[in-house]
């Protein structure tokens, strides 16, 4: 909301982006979610800085890394920052994409996003599915 | 109402051009190679006990892909961070107060994973 400066007093209009008036496109989904990932890829490098720290304190402190994320609450955590890598990932492919000019079509960000969203919930459970069916943990 | 140096320098209202978009940029493409490293680190890691880890980040190569993936990753949290900052706090008090803890929190976390790998190394 903001005044007209043409004509004072003057109606109040509301003034784009109307995130309160339109239905979300998906292309606005995709926007917002990169930058949520973003933010929660920044605190994955903190548990990342944990995970390494654990590593180099020997057993009882790789121990005391597993008590927090083998709990159901780690695991969800894990699954989020894994999903989360899997969408910025995906998504800033996409950026890379535009910024050599490429997929500014309507149609073309509106298929790009919706593809973004089913390839980085098909690849986080892939990766889950893959270490709980066993075929992680080949660098032992 | 450019002096001629700043039409020289061509350097804008946010002091520094295009650096900042070009930094996420570079930062963006080095990571899209260590991610998948990093990927494939985490799965083959996964359910190993801490010797296995040990043993990984003991090799010289594993040590400094790890060092390069954590320095890039936070640098590029950094950028995209001070992008939000920018468009969500409005006082340049609040701002540079933000900007700060960003950039400590990522030096921190930078040191942290830096001396883990140093610490494995040594063992």
């Amino acid at each position: 909301m903001a005044d007209n400066p043409q004509v004072p007093g003057a109606q109040q209009r509301p003034l784009s982006p109307h995130l309160t008036i339109y239905r979300w496109p998906v292309t606005m989904m995709t926007s917002i979610t990169h930058r949520a990932t973003g933010i929660a890829l920044s605190v994955g490098m903190v548990i990342l800085a944990w995970w390494l720290v654990s590593i180099s304190n020997g057993p009882e402190g790789f121990e005391s890394f597993h008590a927090v994320v083998d709990t159901p609450l780690g695991l969800l955590v894990l699954f989020a920052i894994t999903w989360s890598l899997a969408f910025h990932f995906c998504n800033g492919i996409r950026h890379l994409a535009w910024d050599l000019g490429y997929g500014f079509s309507k149609e073309a960000s509106r298929q790009g996003s919706i593809l973004v969203i089913a390839l980085s919930v098909i690849l986080a459970v892939a990766i889950f599915a893959c270490v709980w069916t066993g075929h992680g943990g080949y660098l032992r | 109402m450019n002096t001629p140096l700043q039409r020289v320098q061509g350097l804008g209202a946010s002091h520094s051009g295009t650096g900042h978009f070009w930094r996420q940029r570079v930062t963006a493409v080095a990571l899209v190679p260590l991610s998948l490293w990093f990927l494939y680190v985490a799965i083959g890691l996964a359910g190993t006990t801490e010797v296995s880890a040990l043993v990984f980040f003991a090799h010289p190569w594993n040590a400094i892909l790890m060092a390069a993936f954590v320095i890039i990753a936070l640098y590029h949290a950094a950028l995209g961070l001070q992008v939000v900052i920018d468009d969500y706090i409005h006082t340049a008090g609040s701002k540079i107060f933000f900007f700060l803890m960003v950039r400590f929190a990522v030096i921190a976390t930078g040191s942290t994973c830096i001396f883990a790998l140093l610490r494995i190394a040594a063992q």
